[in-house]
């Protein structure tokens, strides 16, 4: 067993770098996983680890979408003018002002929005449960509707950035590296920090927030934390987004409320609230789940999806990870001293 | 900028403006305000913060729209979408939401998001995207020189929300089944204990609340437009008036719903019609911020 952990990873981490390689002709459907796997994992900090439901957490996609394209751009050409010609082709960008702008412009995404979740959260963390899920929500939909209205960045209309320089294959395993790397930082990250006082903090305001406060811990202040940590990954992962799709409009890409924003819910629930491999987990299967449907059910793609949330939230709402923790909990360390304990609960 | 001053200088130089907005506010307020209090007692009786409250008020109007197509007459298919929708309702309590009840509430919240989703895809399939609506063929009468316009179809909409929210009022009131349901809200446990079914009240009031929902899509075809992905915006209207009144407060629910009409159409008279459902957005924000302040000054939480 202590051998087989470290092995275990080895063998991910070298799968994870090999896979664009081994699979040539899904580098983007590949990217496309990673980024579900991170935005699953950031909504599983809050979400599954503090027990703040946001429906809002795609608001940081956007913002940083919009973040790093300004940026972007801003470094080498003016912005305004440059959105009122969408592009266009005028605007041209040299191989260091690409790249300096993507790297500047994601850095940015990722401050920006744990900003933004500072503020944002200092006034919707006093909001509970439900409350605090249709207070994100209406954020992320408020965000997207207003931005959509915004001339300086293009309106409706969306920002067209500029295309990636050298060989477009190439381009492809430059952003299946980025999403990959925020990934594995992300895992390991939360890999620490869950078994951290501050993970055991989270998890206390989780349980019972009145007893954690309490007991001293300043609740606030952790709330406001995790979640500009989580906004700081999503931030960066709508960053990378931006420069992968090249073009984006607000509505339909960026504040995509009803798309990736429930997705990511959808996801968690699938591998398990609260744990670590569950959002991992529930993303794969999650992705795997709507390329099948959006491939053989082309129409009713969105009706199945529909009918997975609801099933899911009904029938299945532990997940995998639950599931498997209750019908195996020996894998996962937890002892069963009789089984009449079960029916007792 | 210089648009929103124009706006604003145009309602303080023609005052009558201002009535013609309100006017509208109140038309679309009242039917607003009919989603709203199915909401409320939703939320109420069982504790479920229904997200697909808008898709029903959508479905109910592609119900009365398609049965206008077949000839029904128009003012037939507010009750045919009333009854549809009670089905609808139903069979959507049965299948879902019995099981949610007793469940967190984010557990509500995400399955009946889930059918939202479901139900617009579903209204896209089989009637298109298209905007729609029903014309009732009615004149629009004119006052103050042109500058108020009332379509006869809007008045005889609004009426029929009053009639309709008024029958509800009575028959919450003075009914067996009316009681039940406000027995079952104050103390589901000891209305229970007292005999009362309480899983035949909570598909009563889901199914109610699914057919207030379709009268008022059928009334909202005949005045406006509806369209597969508009549900999410009333849905949301729906809560900031339920946030704004609070449960069982049925003067709040009335007040906040032409209140948050007329709010919308100043909004996007002034800022220009693209921000109209940033509009109602905002307004919900508002009004967590505002409840949230007041909860904060006796140390509690909005819960």
């Amino acid at each position: 067993m202590t051998m087989a952990r470290p092995l275990f990873y080895a063998a991910l981490l070298i799968f994870i770098v090999v896979a664009p390689f081994i699979f040539p002709d899904f580098r983007t459907q590949l990217a496309t996983l990673w980024l579900m796997i991170i935005v699953a994992l950031t909504w599983d900090m809050t979400g599954g680890q503090m027990g703040y439901n946001s429906l809002g957490n795609i608001f940081f996609y956007g913002t940083g979408m919009y973040v790093c394209a300004v940026v972007g751009i801003g470094i080498a050409h003016p912005v305004a003018e440059y959105t009122n010609a969408s592009g266009g082709g005028i605007y041209k960008f040299t191989n260091t002002q690409y790249f300096l702008g993507a790297f500047l412009g994601i850095l940015a995404a990722g401050i920006f929005c744990a900003l933004c979740a500072l503020i944002i959260g200092y006034f919707t963390f006093s909001l509970r449960g439900p409350y605090f899920a249709i207070g994100t929500l209406g954020v992320a939909i408020a965000a997207g509707e207003l931005v959509s209205n915004w001339d300086f960045v293009g309106g409706g209309q969306g920002i067209a950035l500029p295309v990636y320089p050298n060989d477009l294959d190439q381009g492809k395993l430059f952003f299946y590296f980025l999403f990959a790397i925020t990934g594995v930082v992300l895992f390991v990250f939360l890999n620490w920090m869950y078994k951290t006082r501050f993970g055991a903090a989270i998890n206390a305001i989780r349980d019972d927030e009145e007893k954690a406060e309490a007991m001293g811990i300043h609740t606030l202040r952790y709330k406001l934390t995790t979640w500009a940590i989580s906004a700081f990954f999503v931030g960066v992962v709508g960053g990378i987004s931006a420069y992968q799709l090249i073009h984006f409009e607000p509505l339909e890409t960026a504040y995509q409320t009803i798309n990736l924003g429930i997705f990511m819910v959808v996801c968690v629930l699938l591998g398990g609230k609260g744990t670590l491999w569950g959002p991992v987990i529930g993303a794969i299967m999650f992705h795997v789940f709507k390329e099948v449907t959006w491939n053989y059910f082309l129409g009713w793609q969105w009706v199945a999806l529909g009918a997975l949330i609801v099933v899911t939230v009904v029938y299945f709402q532990d997940g995998l990870m639950g599931w498997l923790k209750h019908t195996k909990p020996e894998w996962f360390g937890i002892r069963v001293e009789s089984t009449s304990d079960e029916g007792a609960k | 900028m210089e648009q929103i001053l124009g706006n604003l200088g145009l309602l303080l130089e023609f005052p009558v403006v201002n009535l013609k907005i309100i006017i509208d506010g109140v038309m679309i307020g009242a039917l607003f305000a009919l989603a709203a209090y199915g909401l409320a007692m939703v939320w109420g009786v069982m504790n479920v913060k229904n997200l697909a409250q808008g898709d029903f008020v959508i479905a109910g109007g592609y119900i009365a729209w398609w049965l206008a197509g077949l000839g029904v007459p128009a003012l037939l298919g507010v009750p045919l979408a009333f009854v549809v929708m009670w089905v609808i309702g139903w069979v959507i309590y049965k299948l879902v939401i019995t099981r949610v009840i007793e469940r967190d509430l984010f557990t509500s919240l995400l399955a009946t998001f889930g059918i939202a989703i479901m139900m617009a895809q579903l209204l896209n399939l089989m009637f298109g995207s298209d905007t729609q609506s029903v014309n009732l063929g009615y004149e629009t009468l004119f006052f103050f020189d042109g500058f108020v316009d009332v379509p006869i179809a809007k008045l005889i909409g609004v009426c029929m929300a009053a009639v309709l929210a008024t029958c509800v009022i009575v028959f919450m009131k003075y009914s067996r089944m009316g009681q039940a349901i406000r027995a079952t809200s104050q103390d589901a446990r000891a209305a229970r204990v007292l005999g009362i079914d309480t899983e035949k009240v909570y598909a009563f009031t889901f199914s109610l609340n699914a057919a207030i929902c379709g009268a008022a899509g059928a009334i909202i075809v005949m005045v406006w437009v509806i369209q597969p992905f508009y549900g999410i915006t009333y849905a949301i209207r729906a809560f900031v008036i339920v946030t704004a009144a609070g449960l069982g407060n049925l003067p709040g629910v009335i007040a906040a719903g032409l209140g948050i009409g007329a709010l919308e159409q100043y909004g996007s008279h002034i800022f220009g019609i693209g921000y109209q459902q940033a509009i109602a957005v905002l307004l919900l924000l508002l009004v967590l911020v505002f409840r949230m302040i007041q909860q904060r000054r006796s140390r509690q939480v909005l819960k």
